[in-house]
């Protein structure tokens, strides 16, 4: 017996340990399958034994080999066995196995439960921490439902190593149970402010990464943030902060503004690279959020660009790298600032180090104007012969196309030179990019009418060429051009010199080698060659030619027809049968010729590629209701939304009646078919579309001839792309010659040098006259369009599940599923409290005052009490973390307004955060700095209500809003009562509510922005807030609802601050620039300028206008007062430039800034309604409607649209309405209409605004 | 987050591998040379930063690395990681494995894969960036590997007992 231990032990110590067998692998390189297959037996053999020594050493060994690429799952169970052992070593062995080779579906995974939560609440730490490491690495949803609260509780331990691992576990939980995030959130936040700066990071970091994927869930941070960027100086939570604000600040522009200044600061004082780098990508990112017509950044934009300059100039690689990277944020939206380097970046593109090339060519898309496009490409084409790798060349043949094809060819001046790059690109062996290369020369040669002869013979050639390119065409994606070749030449078959040679070369036998798709384009458009041809034949008197070209296609065809492929077979049997009718008709001497050619007649023009998709069901139009017409209508419904986003649009959005009759759909065909028969772009049957180009001046008669003469095109090569380079170069110095000329005599130059037709007016630099009109269709969506494919987020993305409100009150089944008896005792405390507050918010009325106060007491215990846990450093802790928990939610919301605003006051609802997040961000001084933010509120308090009676009245007013779930709740005795407490608390207090009044004023903005909405739930007639502001045959200027979107931020001399909207369509066929908006300014409003400009500047309209097009900008003003009704004169100028002239313009107009305009859609309660009524402190007035004829809820819809109220009750034929201004002012309404007559009781504070707001409601009802 | 950590050698052969998402150990093996083969074509003195591996992540993902004598250290990463902040921890990890094998070379991670292993999970815990300071680092696993040796002389006088 003894001799039998004595020999397992001997044996045991002969076992390889992970030394030996890794020595043992390399002793045996030769055959080390069979040599790890052995030791595999050995393992399993080790495996059976009892000995918990050995199994975990044949673990150990496992995790190596399954590093090797050896599936050692069959050992799972095993694992689990070594992971439960009571010794920390072989835990950590069972842990790293499992942690390796586990994953969802491991089925032993289950069997874990109880042993990790055992781990987990080990005395000894690192038993603790080895669990969550390896569950951090296999947890499955089960594990996470199971354990969430075991590794919550551990979110509080005593040891930071502990917590900091809990902590980071818990986005692992978050991910695989989503239902655990709205209750762990709360501790989570806690650990923000940790003591343990490890603690705080990981913190940070989970937050981080929760905010990333669903960033509008977590602005009420931003605080919190902020602080922790201001005061923290580990470079990595920085790093992560800085990283979350760059996510957050595209959802709060007003956050952003918050930010540059510390993040400057940062940039200037940091010296660590690498949260310099993150700062100037979040400064990026916020001058991006905020680049919509707010004053000028010039300043952050230009310390950016320069550090960033820095970094590229460094011989850091990376550093380099990554400020490439950089630039290429920069250059979406101030490209300008990017350009000034250009140098630097052309310097890159030469750089040894790949990565670094790819950058500086995303770069260079913003680098290229018409003056240097040629350059640049060349070099490119230069790197193109280069370039050793397919990758790298694929990727500068794309590159190439971008930037030449970008923003419609609009740096392209020469398009015979580009035609030649694509034909040069074509030499390209083995891209993958053929069919980009095909689709350009197809967009060009239909979109640029004067470059078709060109094209047409540089197509023939190529498909002459055609065993050049197809030389090994299997692996060859290049033949694609082929298939733009051939369409190009059929289709503008009239263009080609020799089109019998260029048919012959489409129907040689080895184009049958050829993909299906492209030998069916050869074969359609053979077809089109030889209607032309046969058109030139008949010219002649001989008419054997004639018939020797049927006979040619007659003997080619055939072959076609056997192809494999259905299309190409289908095509050529048509053809093929057609050609024999025409052989049949030529034998007996008919001219067919013209009736050939008509078979392939007509232009086919290029239509936006998701216009159709785009189109949105016009108003009142019902798609299943048959309509009594021919189908041929259902086309002509593509076309509309052009017409209706030119013009028809705001006048038949509001047609009077929501049914069209007959008659009036046979109007609107025949206006639409009208309307069509004028829009050059409407693709008609006749080609009269071709009037439009021809009236363009000279488009026809750009003698292209002379350039044909000097393309080789008799050599059987293909042509260089730097002849044109240099024709190019000669014709810019011809056209700068020629407006020499121009100088000494007017107009001479009209009949002088090739593609005059643009060269006109000034020659800066930068517009360099394009050689040819491109005719292209802007891809100009209805306005209305349904942004179809925005929505592309991977319907499996985890994250999605994350997206969980987490400012709602925790409910009662939402806490965390609690195994043991003593915890779910614990948090039974913390549901209730759940209940009642959500029974607060739900039920108010219910609740009594008595209730309440005990209420908040009792909360004001339980954050003492866990204050005090907090200091006795938990040491009893379960109940009392569970009991801290309980705080939470109540707690963690006061933590941190404790620090931005020094309040104990219970945050009961989202409200509360989302002021504390708005007043925060709608004040300058950093929250830190407390002593400011008082001052500034209290001025604040005075500001909304200036004339608000004595008494209870201020505190009352500012109440009823908000607190919609408590205050309301008692009647107004009470109220008083509690106010005078209330008083008592010192300001503090009283700027906590001032939170709530600035919050409503916000929210309530965001309100009038989706006004909309008020449509979508009855059947209304369509409303439009736009109205024309003036209009001239050259431009046409239409207001948007003024908006506001700032509402007093903190002392009247701001005043208010409203933003114009006006949009501006260019309504002539020339350009439109230099636009400059100017108004003159009254007492009370003023129009902000930048800084440094005189009261009497215009501001420039930062963009131009191409023909039809139509684009927004956006204007603030300042408003004093806004009880009256304003018009504010103003013009606009501009500069109308055409091809041979341009000359100043100037349109005068008003803008109006109604009463209604001031007001913000704001829901209010009824009972706090029904309470602003009783204060008395409203003066009243009312109006009489008559006449009014229509629905009583479209009646109310048109008050809510066009005067921003909301509606606050509605009985039957009565209704009762409120607004509020952007200063505060309560506007109620009540509406009464009976038969034909409406009436209208109104009260407000102010009289002056109340009367002039029911003057334009009963404007608005007049009109109609 | 942190997809995936590779130390391989100069020949491509894997020295330590962690995944933090679950992958077969086929595609491990890919991955692994995918990386392999991206890494070492790549001169000495390019940038460390690598876009476009195949099998792991797609365009939010890029390799950072570093090249130390005769080992390749790649970490795979998201947008989520700064780029220079990665690169710090690498060396981090590399002084710390100094540190812990003193005057580490590639036959302490041939033999002591494991070691190397805790020693990670004391740096990243499921992708995530848990700890970047090294003091801390090696304090957790010396106190780690004390309590080891404390079993072991306990098992072993164990055994001799018996």
């Amino acid at each position: 017996m003894a001799l039998k231990i004595v020999k397992g032990s001997i044996d045991r110590m002969f076992d390889k340990n992970l030394q030996d067998l890794v020595r043992g692998i390399r002793n045996h390189k030769e055959d080390e399958a069979k040599y790890i297959s052995t030791c595999i037996d050995e393992i399993k053999q080790e495996l059976k034994q009892d000995n918990i020594a050995v199994k975990a050493n044949a673990v150990c060994k496992l995790t190596y080999l399954q590093m090797l690429g050896y599936d050692v799952s069959w050992a799972a169970f095993n694992i689990v066995e070594v992971m439960s052992s009571s010794k920390f070593t072989y835990k950590r062995i069972g842990y790293l196995a499992a942690s390796q080779c586990f994953h969802e579906s491991t089925d032993v995974i289950m069997l874990t439960t109880n042993q990790i939560r055992k781990d987990l609440s080990s005395p000894n730490q690192y038993d603790t921490g080895v669990a969550l490491t390896g569950l951090s690495c296999f947890v499955t949803p089960d594990l996470a439902r199971d354990l969430a609260n075991d590794i919550m509780t551990l979110m509080s331990h005593t040891k930071p190593y502990i917590r900091k691992k809990a902590v980071l576990i818990m986005y692992k939980v978050f991910l695989k149970y989503p239902e655990s995030l709205r209750p762990a959130f709360p501790r989570l936040k806690e650990k923000l402010e940790d003591p343990d700066p490890g603690v705080q990071s990981a913190a940070v970091n989970v937050i981080c990464e929760l905010a990333r994927r669903n960033p509008k869930n977590y602005l009420s941070l931003a605080p919190l943030f902020f602080k922790l960027m201001t005061s923290s100086t580990n470079n990595w939570v920085l790093i992560k902060i800085i990283k979350l604000f760059g996510a957050l600040t595209p959802l709060e522009p007003r956050l952003g503004k918050k930010l540059i200044e510390p993040l400057t600061n940062l940039i200037h004082s940091t010296s660590a690279m690498s949260l310099l780098y993150e700062c100037v990508n979040t400064v990026i990112a916020v001058l991006i959020s905020l680049s919509s017509g707010m004053p000028n950044h010039s300043a952050s934009i230009q310390l950016c660009v320069q550090k960033l300059r820095i970094l590229i100039e460094d011989s850091d690689q990376n550093l380099k790298y990554l400020g490439l990277l950089a630039m290429s944020k920069i250059l979406k939206t101030h490209p300008k600032s990017v350009q000034s380097h250009k140098d630097l970046i052309l310097q890159c593109l030469d750089d040894k180090d790949e990565s670094i090339r790819l950058r500086a060519l995303d770069l260079l898309y913003g680098m290229v104007s018409k003056k240097n496009l040629m350059e640049i490409v060349k070099k490119l084409m230069l790197h193109v012969d280069k370039a050793e790798g397919t990758t790298y060349r694929d990727e500068l043949l794309t590159k190439i196309i971008d930037i030449c094809s970008q923003s419609n060819y609009q740096y392209i001046t020469n398009f015979e030179w580009y035609i030649s790059i694509l034909v040069e690109l074509t030499r390209l062996e083995g891209t993958r990019h053929g069919h980009l290369i095909a689709s350009q020369m197809l967009d060009v040669a239909i979109r640029v009418k004067a470059i078709r002869v060109f094209a047409v013979a540089q197509m023939a050639t190529l498909l002459d060429n055609a065993h050049l390119l197809t030389g090994n065409m299997q692996r060859n994606g290049i033949c694609e051009v082929l298939y733009a070749a051939a369409w190009i030449c059929g289709e503008f078959s009239e263009h080609l010199e020799n089109p019998m040679q260029t048919l012959e070369a489409m129907l040689r036998p080895k184009v049958a080698t050829l993909p299906g798709h492209i030998q069916a384009v050869y074969v359609q458009n053979a077809a089109k060659l030889f209607a032309t041809v046969l058109k030139s034949q008949e010219g002649n008197t001989d008419s054997t030619a004639a018939q020797e070209t049927s006979q040619l296609m007659i003997d080619r065809l055939p072959l076609f027809v056997q192809s494999a492929n259905l299309e190409v077979q289908e095509r050529a049997s048509c053809i093929l049968q057609l050609v024999k009718y025409i052989q049949k008709l030529q034998q007996k001497d008919v001219e067919v010729a013209e009736e050939v050619t008509a078979l392939f007649a007509g232009e086919l023009n290029p239509v936006a590629p998701k216009a159709q998709k785009k189109v949105p069901v016009p108003e009142g139009l019902d798609l299943d209701a048959w309509i009594n017409e021919p189908p041929s209508e259902s086309e002509s419904e593509d076309e509309q939304p052009k017409a209706i986003f030119a013009k028809e649009e705001p006048k038949h959005s509001r047609p009077r009646h929501t049914e069209v009759d007959e008659k009036e759909l046979a109007r609107r065909r025949e206006a639409r078919k009208q309307e069509q028969a004028n829009n050059p772009f409407y693709i008609k049957a006749s080609p009269s579309s071709q009037k439009v180009y021809q009236e363009a001046p000279g488009v026809e008669h750009i003698p292209v001839v002379q350039i044909d003469l000097s393309v080789p095109l008799k050599v059987p090569g293909l042509p260089m792309s730097d002849q044109y380079v240099k024709l190019e170069e000669e014709r810019r110095q011809k056209a700068r010659a020629d407006k020499k000329k121009k100088e000494k005599k007017k107009r001479k130059e009209k009949h002088s040098g090739r593609g005059k037709k643009h060269d006109s007016g000034p020659e800066s630099e930068e517009d360099i006259a394009p050689a040819h009109q491109v005719d292209i269709v802007t891809e100009e969506m209805p306005e209305n369009a349904l942004p179809s494919d925005d929505d592309d987020k991977d319907p499996n993305d985890p994250h999605k599940a994350l997206d969980i409100d987490l400012d709602k009150p925790l409910a009662d089944s939402e806490k965390l599923p609690v195994r043991s008896h003593r915890a779910a005792e614990a948090l039974k405390s913390p549901a209730e409290d759940g209940e009642t507050e959500n029974a607060a918010s739900q039920e108010p009325k219910k609740k009594s005052s008595k209730e309440k106060r005990e209420k908040k007491k009792d909360k004001d215990r339980e954050r003492k009490k866990s204050k005090e846990e907090k200091k006795k450093k938990k040491k009893h802790k379960h109940e009392e973390k569970e009991e801290d928990l309980l705080g939470g939610q109540a707690d963690e919301s006061v933590v941190q307004s404790d620090e931005t605003s020094m309040v104990a006051e219970p945050p009961t609802s989202t409200s509360a955060e989302v002021s504390d997040l708005d007043f925060w961000l709608s004040n300058a001084p950093v929250p830190s700095n407390t002593q400011e933010a008082v001052t500034v509120a209290a001025a604040a308090e005075a500001a909304p209500e200036p004339e608000a009676p004595s008494g209870a009245a201020p505190d009352s007013e500012p109440d009823e809003p908000k607190d919609t779930e408590m205050e309301e709740t008692k009647s107004s005795k009470h109220k008083k009562k509690k106010q005078k407490k209330e008083k008592e608390e010192k300001e503090k207090k009283k700027k906590k509510k001032h939170h709530h009044h600035h919050h409503h004023s916000d929210g309530g903005g965001e309100e009038s922005v989706q006004n909309g909405t008020v449509e979508e739930e009855e059947p209304l007639p369509p409303m439009s807030n736009y109205c024309l502001l003036a209009e001239n045959s050259y431009i046409k200027m239409m207001m948007e609802d003024i908006e506001q979107v700032y509402d007093i931020q903190g002392n009247l001399q701001d005043g208010s601050q409203v933003v114009v909207s006006v949009i501006f369509e260019n309504k002539c066929d020339s350009f439109l620039k230099s636009m400059e908006f100017n108004v003159l300014d009254s007492l009370n409003s003023k129009l902000q300028r930048p800084e440094g400009s005189g009261p009497h500047d215009g501001l420039t309209v930062p963009f131009q206008l191409p023909p039809g097009v139509s684009n927004e900008a956006r204007f603030v003003f300042t408003v004093q007062s806004i009880v009256m009704s304003q018009k504010l004169k103003g013009t606009l100028t501009f500069i109308v430039k055409n091809e041979d002239s341009s000359t100043h313009e100037k349109l005068d107009f008003k803008l109006h800034f109604t009463c209604t305009s001031y007001l913000i859609t704001t829901p209010c309660y009824s009972d706090a309604f029904a309470k602003l009524l009783e204060s008395g402190d409203l003066k009243g007035s009312s109006v009489r409607l008559e006449g009014v004829n229509m629905p009583f809820h479209h009646l109310l819809a048109r008050i809510c649209f066009h005067h921003h109220f909301s509606v606050v009750e509605r009985i039957d034929s009565c209704a009762s309405m409120y607004s509020r201004s952007i200063q505060g002012h309560h506007v109620c309404l009540l509406v009464k209409t009976s038969g034909q007559t409406v009436c209208i009781d109104a009260k407000c504070d102010e009289p002056t605004l109340l009367g002039n707001v029911l003057d334009e409601i009963k404007q608005t009802f007049s009109q109609c | 987050m942190i997809k995936a950590i590779l130390i391989f050698n100069n020949h491509g052969k894997p020295r330590l591998s962690k995944f933090y998402e679950h992958y077969t150990e086929d595609t491990e093996q890919q991955i692994i040379r995918e990386t392999f083969h991206l890494v070492s074509k790549r001169d000495e003195n390019v940038c460390n930063f690598l876009e476009g591996g195949m099998l792991i992540g797609g365009s939010d993902y890029k390799l950072i690395y570093r090249h130390y004598a005769t080992l390749y250290f790649v970490f795979c990463v998201d947008s989520s990681e700064s780029e220079l902040g990665i690169l710090d921890l690498i060396q981090v990890f590399v002084e710390t494995l100094d540190k812990c094998f003193e005057n580490v070379c590639e036959l302490d991670l041939i033999f002591h894969v494991d070691k190397v292993h805790n020693i990670l999970a004391e740096m990243v815990m499921g992708g995530m960036v848990l700890e970047t300071n090294m003091n801390e680092i090696i304090t957790q696993v010396d106190a780690q590997n004390k309590m080891e040796k404390a079993e072991t002389f306990i098992f072993q006088s164990t055994r001799q007992d018996r």
